[in-house]
This record gives structure tokens, sequence and C-alpha cells, in this order.
């Protein structure tokens, strides 16, 4: 085996009093790409904060074999009034009798950009880039420090297949540069597709390391649930829309026609029926979300028709849209969807809030009616939401909505970030709306996820509609062709290899190979 | 970075433009000469002041800060006739320093909020400033009369440019050096820019803030001494009341985003001429006094409101988002 | 208690100076006195209180007394040179206040300006106007305007002001806890774009409280104007300041999401026996302000320390 370039051993790590880690011990090695799995806040992200000092241990010790460590996160942080330059070489650029040497400052930038393959300009504002740029970015700053150990906290989870391939093919050459390369992430399609080695941890706790050529995502799955394989998404059985089963025609309840908005769609029609699941796919950027927006009223549109079950419709604000019963859980949980230093109550409540005197008691109960349906992990409905997991606060998010008692319900990213448990319960929630006769729209970059869960599927394209799948047309391989606008032929130029990515039989969550 | 200084370039040139057509006595000297004698005062403020708003903070207790600095210098002086007119102005300038300090020290270490905290040292410094001046001015025969040549002459001829001038010019190109130039010029920016990803990187943040209020206290100190060159008296109950918000409003006509890692020392500057100018022009066109405060208002909201149309235009041809 | 720490903490402090003054200084324990000076108070404090909704949700208000002294001179005008009668003067200053907190509430809430700069801006635009209408004068208003702040209630020291004060603090404190519209406030001022995809009217809430902030002020400005007789163009010059410290003193968060009505009564009863306390003792009105000054970041220390641990 090659050399160790950093080892933590035993390593305990508690805030508050409440361990989060407990005597983990990992190894990364010299050109090996090392996989930290787990589900939300089973401790992975505050291992790689203590191998790369961002945290100090509680316990135990870490020993580094030369090398600087860095860690580069799902969000970059970099300053967007600097340039490019400047972020790279942050607190310490070269400097001339005291001052700033902006020239050697461009040249050096531009020395590292190339390293890492980044093709932006120097002098260039950082204000406006990619999240994949930025991240390059840091990558290249990590690099300019001598860093050997690079510690990527789920750095692929905000960028889009392309992007993805772009910073494997990064990681791969790396690796073949004596890197070691500690990738934090729960998608097991990038574990298989570019990892050597996987440390699995559950509730603070490794509990297991396995070589992946010895491992298959069956397994992996088992050691990060603790239970033999939950299957994550159902196919449900029901297959065609629900009110089809009793052979009357399906009703239309939502229906758009030609919806347009400048720079991000244009000219989206799609309809969706009461008690089906309709999904929304595409690759980030392609206006999905930006659909899903100006459907309930939070972006204006340029032109285009709403019609709900049958009656046109104007929707200019979401208070019109909430009139209409519609409901959208947006996909940016912490800023969009939670007021997080608020309770669970009061979260709980706030869409349907009815207008005069608060009634704290009824909106206690309903809170607790939610906590106890959707299983929500929580010590009571007076507790912070802040203080929740990713999982349960998004359960929390969808039981603001679902209180609404919506006849839309429009989801974006509703299981992004979210462990295998919480997701299988949203799903089934989901499914169980849909039974219910609700018209819903889902929107998911997680293609097995998008592929189980919708009766039918629009694709997006570049902001425009690029085709209409029925449940049995919906393949992995026919959707991320419409998505990326190639040729299902997966050996057919770039985009495609992003369906190799993203869309390989292995991101069949839980099915064994 | 112009694209802040060309449209204050070009409203100051229309302003003048449109003044000196309708009153071509505009162009005297004497009009020049108040308008460069009225902007220093501003300048040195606004500059300190304008790293703090970089920042995301803001600092209220400026004018407060100056009354302070200035009275004690005032105090010093009126005593100590023989005092050295550049060790007082060390001293106003070292005053309003130890005064800044402790907005800084405050906020970077107490964590109070920067408006609250600077909030409660205006009431504090404003009362020891009654205080310490029993509540008596200093007047004009007070003070040595040397100071006051310092705002009445300068090394070249016709006295157009008084040593107050050049004193606000080279606090300016410090500045400027300090803010292109230095790591801890570009510390704020980022700062500014993204306060979470400066804690992330380690960058120090609390010294940084620190100092912040320290180099704006220091302005507001130099800016005491350059009151009393300027008015000759000092009373305890006028010097720099609201003074503060004269200064915001150069910083934020000026191009200084109050939402942070937005701004440049060419911008500010331009802010403070056109205010002076904008002063100057009132009492030219015969226009009474009592007009200033009001235009100053409709000049701050013509300011906030091109701002907001140019960032819009800018967000919809970029990516075509509205916000709102 | 650690959700209202800077209540307790206000509170505390208020029993501390009460009990301090009280042992101390002599006829400080007369309540008419006490209430004879909380006339002086009265127009600060209906501004607090129209402020603390408007922090809750995030923003701020530094033209309030602006809006006061134009509302007054304008009110004066009207009543010196037109002869209109009081009655109708105390219903038209909340109408002139409540246009020109629209004005704020337009720029801040539907253009989604700065509250802090717009407000700095119409402060001067509004000073501005009424020092051009008045001039450096003041407008003395006919006898029957002066001296409602002696009215009080039979048999007891509460005068008008004051049970106008009461109501409002009564008014707003429902408002802002026991209503849904309440709770709308401090979702804009914890977050507001979580608060917009919860369906919440941001810049329609944001855009009230502006109003309902220049409501009071003209409001005020028919309370001043009573008690003070004479409108000038700098009347309560600066007391923005002091009702913004009795906000913050009284425990809410000049970034918004959080605070009580609760806390600025307390805080408001605390500055009044402070300043009460350091008259009598014979400590001028100028140097007062560095007590209050030192009163606020005390307060806020104390909190912070309190609540870290």
């Amino acid at each position: 085996m090659s050399e160790v370039l950093i080892r933590g051993v035993g390593l305990t790590k508690a805030f508050g009093g409440v361990p989060v880690l407990q005597d983990a011990s990992i190894a990364l090695r010299a050109g090996e790409v090392h996989a930290l799995c787990g589900e939300n806040g089973a401790g992975k992200s505050t291992l790689a904060k203590l191998l790369a000092g961002i945290h100090a241990p509680t316990a135990g010790t870490i020993e580094s074999g030369g090398g600087g460590v860095a860690l580069i996160p799902q969000e970059p942080q970099t300053f967007p009034d600097l340039s490019v330059a400047e972020n790279l070489f942050l607190g310490r650029p070269p400097r001339k009798f005291g001052l700033i040497d902006w020239k050697t400052l461009h040249a050096e930038a531009t020395r590292w950009l190339e390293i890492v393959g980044a093709s932006l300009d120097p002098r260039a504002s950082v204000r406006g880039l990619s999240v994949a740029d930025r991240q390059l970015i840091e990558l290249a700053s990590a690099l300019s420090q001598n860093a050997r150990v690079l510690l990527l906290d789920e750095t692929t989870a905000s960028l889009t297949p392309s992007e993805v391939e772009r910073l494997a093919g990064l990681i791969l050459r790396l690796k073949g540069e004596g890197c070691a390369i500690g990738l934090v992430s729960h998608r097991l399609e990038e574990i298989f597709a570019f990892c050597d080695r996987v440390t699995v941890l559950r509730d603070g706790l490794v509990v297991g390391e396995r070589a992946i050529s010895e491992t298959n995502p069956a397994e992996l799955v088992r050691l990060m649930v603790g239970r033999e394989s939950l299957a994550a998404v159902p196919r449900s059985a029901s297959g065609p829309p629900a009110p089809g089963n009793g052979g009357e025609p399906a009703v239309v309840r939502l229906e758009a026609r030609g919806l347009t908005r400048r720079k991000k769609f244009e000219n989206i029609s799609l309809t969706v029926n009461a008690g089906e699941i309709v999904g929304l796919a595409g690759l980030v950027g392609a206006g999905r979300t930006e659909v899903a927006r100006a459907l309930f009223g939070l972006l204006p549109l340029d032109s285009g028709e709403i019609f709900l079950d049958g009656e046109k419709v104007k929707i200019n604000s979401p208070k019109d849209a909430m009139a209409l019963k519609i409901a959208l859980v947006p996909e940016d949980r912490q800023r969009q969807g939670a007021l997080l230093p608020w309770s669970l109550w009061q979260n709980a409540s706030l869409a349907g809030l009815p207008p005069g005197w608060l009634k704290p008691g009824a909106e206690k109960d309903l809170a607790r009616t939610w906590i106890e349906r959707l299983d929500v992990r929580c010590q009571s409905e007076g507790q912070a939401l802040s203080e929740l997991s990713g999982g349960n606060q998004q359960k929390m998010v969808l039981a603001k909505w679902l209180a609404t008692n919506p006849q839309i319900l429009i989801l974006d990213e509703p299981t992004r970030g979210v462990d295998v448990g919480a997701k299988a319960r949203i799903h089934e929630e989901i499914q169980a709306r849909k039974d219910s006769g609700v018209a819903v729209l889902v929107i998911s970059s997680d293609l097995p996820e998008i592929l189980a869960l919708s009766d039918r599927l629009y694709v997006l394209r570049a902001g425009k509609l690029a085709g209409e799948f029925s449940r049995a047309d919906a393949t992995p391989e026919t959707v991320m062709a419409a998505a990326a606008g190639g040729s299902p032929n997966p050996n057919n130029g770039e985009p495609n290899k992003a369906v190799a990515l993203s869309g390989s039989p292995l991101s069949g969550l839980g099915e064994p190979r | 970075m112009t694209r802040r200084e060309l449209p204050l370039l070009v409203a100051l040139a229309l302003l003048v433009g449109v003044v000196g057509g309708i009153q071509p006595r505009f162009f005297s000297l004497d009009n020049l000469k108040s308008i460069l004698l009225w902007v220093p005062l501003l300048a040195v403020v606004a500059l300190g002041q304008m790293t703090v708003i970089l920042t995301r903070g803001v600092d209220v207790s400026v004018g407060a800060i100056l009354a302070l600095a200035g009275m004690g210098t005032a105090l010093v002086l009126r005593d100590h006739p023989n005092l050295n007119l550049f060790l007082a102005a060390l001293l106003s300038t070292a005053l309003g320093a130890v005064l800044g300090a402790v907005n800084g020290g405050l906020v970077a270490l107490g964590r109070v909020p920067a408006i609250v905290a600077t909030l409660g040292t205006l009431g504090i410094y404003r009362g020891l400033t009654f205080l310490i001046s029993g509540g008596r001015q200093v007047s004009e025969y007070e003070l040595p009369r040397g100071l006051a040549s310092w705002s009445n002459e300068g090394p070249f001829g016709q006295n157009l440019f008084p040593w107050v001038v050049l004193l606000a010019l080279v606090c300016a190109g410090a500045m400027q050096v300090f803010l292109t130039r230095t790591r801890g010029g570009r510390t704020l920016y980022a700062l500014g820019g993204n306060p979470d990803a400066a804690a992330w990187h380690g960058l120090p943040v609390r010294s940084a803030t620190f100092w912040n209020y320290v180099l704006c206290g220091a302005g507001a100190g130099l800016a005491g001494i350059l009151y009393a060159s300027r008015y000759g008296t000092v009373n305890p109950a006028t010097i720099g009341t609201g003074f503060e918000l004269l200064v915001i409003a150069a910083v934020v006509i000026g191009g200084v985003s109050v939402f942070g890692g937005v701004g440049s020392v060419p911008g500010v500057l331009l802010g403070c001429l056109l205010l002076g100018t904008i002063n100057v022009a009132l009492s030219v066109l015969s226009i009474a006094a009592t007009w200033q405060l009001a235009v100053y208002g409709a000049v701050i909201l013509l300011a906030v409101l091109f701002d907001d149309l140019s960032a819009r235009r800018l967000r919809r041809t970029l990516t075509g988002e509205e916000t709102l | 208690m650690k959700n209202n720490v800077a209540e307790w903490v206000v509170g505390g402090l208020l029993l501390v100076a009460f009990a301090v003054s009280a042992a101390l200084v002599p006829g400080f324990r007369d309540v008419a006195y006490l209430f004879d000076r909380s006339t002086l108070l009265t127009e600060t404090g209906l501004l607090a209180l129209a402020l603390t909704p408007l922090i809750v949700a995030g923003h701020i208000d530094l033209s309030c007394t602006a809006i006061l002294a134009l509302v007054g001179v304008i009110a004066a005008t009207l009543a010196a040179r037109l002869g209109v009668p009081f009655g109708l003067c105390l219903v038209l200053c909340p109408a002139l206040g409540a246009g020109l907190g629209a004005l704020n509430g337009y720029l801040v809430g539907r253009r989604g300006l700065p509250s802090l700069v717009v407000t700095i801006g119409t402060m001067a635009l509004f000073r501005g106007a009424a020092q051009i209408l008045a001039g450096d004068s003041s407008i003395s208003v006919p006898a029957a305007f002066q001296g409602i702040h002696h009215l009080t209630l039979p048999k007891t020291y509460f005068h008008v002001p004051m049970l106008i004060y009461l109501f409002l603090a009564l008014a707003l404190g429902t408002l802002l806890h026991k209503t849904a519209f309440g709770r709308k406030i401090y979702a804009v001022g914890t977050s507001p774009e979580a608060a917009r995809y919860s369906g919440v009217p941001v810049g329609s809430v944001v855009f009230r409280l502006f109003v309902l902030s220049g409501t009071v002020a003209g409001l005020g400005a028919a309370l001043l104007l009573s008690r003070l007789g004479v409108a000038r163009y700098d009347n309560a010059r600066g007391w923005e300041l002091d009702a913004i410290t009795a906000v913050v003193l009284g425990g809410t968060s000049i970034f918004g999401g959080r605070g009580t009505i609760v806390g600025t009564v307390l805080a408001l009863a605390l500055v009044g026996i402070v300043q009460t306390g350091l008259g009598v003792a014979g400590i001028k009105a100028e140097v007062q302000v560095a007590a209050i000054g030192a009163l606020l970041i005390f307060a806020i220390l104390l909190g912070n320390a309190l609540r870290r641990r």
C-alpha cells in the first residue's frame, strides 16, 4: 500500500457535550480517492473538518505525513468583490515593498488556474461565477499552498453532470500525481465511479471500511442505514395515474400553456392530472426551478396562460397561488423553506395561518399531528428547527405545506441532502397525497428518484421543453439524453459521459448488482 | 470601478454647467475656493466611514468623536497657546483613534451590533464633550492664530488650495493605496463581501473590524481640529451635530454599498464634492439656505434609486432575474 | 427565560434604577412629579412603540422625527393661517404622517431599497421641507391648541398623552404578539426570503409598518404642538436616536426577528427614571445622554453575556 498522507486515530468530537463523532480512525493514502459516506448527521463532514484542522478533536490524534490539508466545502467560500487572482492568493498575495504586486499575482494565478483546468480571467471579479468555477478557484488555491490532501465535502452536490465530469477528471489527475483525495458524499454512483476506498459512518461511528472493488451498493446502503436494504424509492404498484384505476378519464387539474420568461424558460406547456405525479427533469440550470417559481407566483411571466380545472387563472403572488390551493416546497431548505430559529410549531403553521387572532394551542396540536405522521425526530414541538437534522427539517417544511391541504403540490428537490430514512418517509407521503387525488409536480436532480416517483415526466433543456415521457418510456438513458441533448449512446460525446455518471445502473440505490 | 465614478462626474458636470449657465458668477475664484474649503472636513470623516460601511458596519458616532476630539484639542490649545500645531493635530487624531477603539472593542470583542454600539457611544461622547468644556465654548480669540491660517492659506498662488485641502488629498491618496495595494485593505473588501467565508479562511476578522473603527475614529478626530481651524469657534452644543448623517450621505452618494464590499475612494471624494458644490450653488443661485437640507435629501434618494436601477438592469441583462 | 433575557435585564435595571433614585433623591417618590415628568417622554415613547414592529421586521425609520417636525409645521401653519380647529388637526396630523410614511414604505417595501439609506434621505427631505415652509421661525398656534398634557383623567394623574401612549402600547402589543399579522412581521425580520416562500407578502408588510410609523409620528406632532404651543422645523431633532435607543435597550434585535412591546415599554420607563433621577440630582440634560448611552451598551453586553452562558 502507498504512503499514508494523513491518519486520524480514535477521533472524537463533541459539540456542547453532544458527541457527533466517536473513536473514528481513518487513513488517507497518496494516489487514492477515499470516500466518506453515511446518512446526514452520521459525522462524515465532522471527520473531514477534524482532518483539515478546522475543528480540534475532543479526543484522538491526527498524524500528518507531510504536505498541507485542504477542505473544499460544498458552497465555495469565495469573496464576490475580489478578483479571481485575489481569491486564489487570499491573505498571501505576492508583495513588493510591502504593497501588493498585481503583476506577479496575476501571472501566478494564471499558472494555477491552468493547472486545475479552469479557463478564467484572473482579473475578473468572482461575483457571478458558477459554483463549479468557484470550487476550482478553491482547489487551485489549495494546490498553490502545497496541499497534498484534498478533502471535498459534498462538492458535487450542486454541480451539473458535465461539471461533475470535469471535476472527476481533475480528481483522477491529482490522484495520479500523488495527492490523497477524501470525498464526502452520499451519492453512491460517484463513490463507485471514481473512488478506490470507502469509509462508512453511522451515528458518529465508523461502521466499516472497504476497498471499492470488494463491496457493492447494497452493502454500503446496509452499512449506512444499519438495516437490510431500505428500498429508497418504491416504484408504486399502481403504475398509471390513480383515477385510471376505476377507468374514469383523468381530470386535468393544472395546465400551463406557452409559459415564457425571458432568459429563463420559453414556451413551456404542461399538464398535471388530479392523482398524478408528474416529474420535471433536466440539468441544473435548465429552468425547472424557475417554472415552479412562476407557477407559485414568485417569478412574473412574460407570456403564457395557466388553467386550473379548465379555468384560466392569474397567479401574481404566492398569495394568489395559495388561494388556488397550490403549494411549493422550495429547493433551498435553509434559506427558503425554513425559519431556522423558530420553533417547530411556528414553522408548521406559518403558511396556513388564518388571518386574525393567533391560536397557539391549535398550532401546537397541528404541529404534533404532523411530527407524528411524518415521524419527525425531535424533543418537542417547541424545539427550534435549527436543532434538527436536515432530513427532519425537510419533513417540517413539507408539513408546513401539507397542512394547507393543497390540491396542487409542487416539490423542488424534496429530498436533496436528506438521509435515506427520511427520504423514504417523504416519498411515502408524496404517494399518499397522490392517492388522495392531489396533482403533484416533482423536480429532482436525483434521476432514480424522479423516475421512480413520476407517472409521467417532462424534460427541460436550456429553458425549453425537450421531451415528455410516459412511465414506460422513461429510462435513465432516454431522460438523460433528452436533458443533455445527445443520443442515448453513451460513447457519443461529453454530455453522455454524464449519463454514465448520473444515470448508470449503479445509481439504482439499494438494488444489489 | 468606473461604474459609479462616471455617473457622478456627469452629475457634477451637469450641475456646474446648469448653475454656471444661469449665474456665470458661479465660476468665480471665490466660489471655487468655498467649494474646495467645504470638502476636506467632510472627506476625512467620509473616508473612514467608508471603510466601516464597506464591512457592513456603520459608525453613527463620528459626529460625536469629531466634537469630543475637537473640543479636547481646543481646550488644550486654549491653555497652552504655544503648543506646536502639528502636535495638536496629532493629538486630535489620536483622541479620535482612542474613541474609535472603544467602538471597535464593543463591535469586535463585545459583539454589539455596530449601529447600537455607536449609538451608545454617540451619547457618551456628546455628554463628555459637554462635561470637559463645562458647557462653554472656546472662542476664536482663545485659539492660536496659526490654526485658522490652515484653512485660509496654501502653498500655491491665490491660496486656491488651502493646506486643509492638501491634507485631505493626502489622506485620500493614502487611503487609496491602503485599499487597493495592501493586504489589510483587501481584507476589508473580502470581509464586506462575504463575512462567513472570511471566518472560514481564517482571515483576522476581529482585529480587522477593530482597527477599522480605530481608523474611522482617527479620521473623525483629525476632522475635529480641522473644524476648529475652519470655524474658529468650538461650541459644545453645535460642533458636529448631525454630521454623521451628512457623512453617511456622502459615502452612499459616492457609491459605497450598505450591503458591503463595494466602494472606492474616488467615488467617496466625488460624493463629498457633489454635496459641497450643491451647497455653494444654492447660495450662488440666491436660493435660501433653508433649501439645502431638502435638496440633500432629494440627492440621497436619487442616488439610491440610481444604484437600484443600474443594478436591476445589470441583473436583468446577466440573468433575466428580477427581484420582488 | 433564555428567550427573554433582554426583557429580564431591562426589568432588573428598572428596579435598580427606581430603588436607587427613590433612596437617594428626595421628592422622587412623589407620584405627581413623576407623571408630570413623563410628559416629556411621551412623544419619544410613541415613536419607540411604532418603531418596535418595524425594527422587528428588520428595518429602521430614521425619518420619523422629521415627519413629526414637518407635520407639526404644516398643522401649525393651517391653524395659524386658516384657523383649522385642533380637533380637525388631531385627525389631519396622523393622516399627513401616514402619507409621508407611505413614501418610505414605497421605497423600502415595494422597491426593495435599504431602509437605513432611504430614511436618511427622507429625513433630510422632510426636515428640509419643514425648513422651507417655516424658515428659522417658530409658528405659534392658538391657545385652544395648547395644554393637552394638562388634561387628566378625573382623580388620577393620567394625562391624555400618557393615555394615548398606554393605548398604543396595548394595541401594538396585541398586534405584534397575538395576531397572524404580528407573526408575519417576525417572519419578515427572521428571513425575508423564507417568509416570501411561505406566502407572506413581505413588501406589503413592510409598507404597512412604515405607514404605521408615519401615522404615529403625525400623532406625536399634534401632541408636541399642543405641549409646546409652537412648531419649528427643528422640533424633535435627534429624538429618533432616543427612540431607537429605547427599542434596542428593550431587547429588540437591530437585525430583526426578535423583540417585544413589553421590552420597549420597560426600557422607556427605565430611560425616564434615569433621566428624572439624574435631573433631580442636578445633572444637566446634555450630560444625561452619556448615561443613557452607557446604559444601552451595558444592557446589550449584559444580555450577550447571559445568553452565552
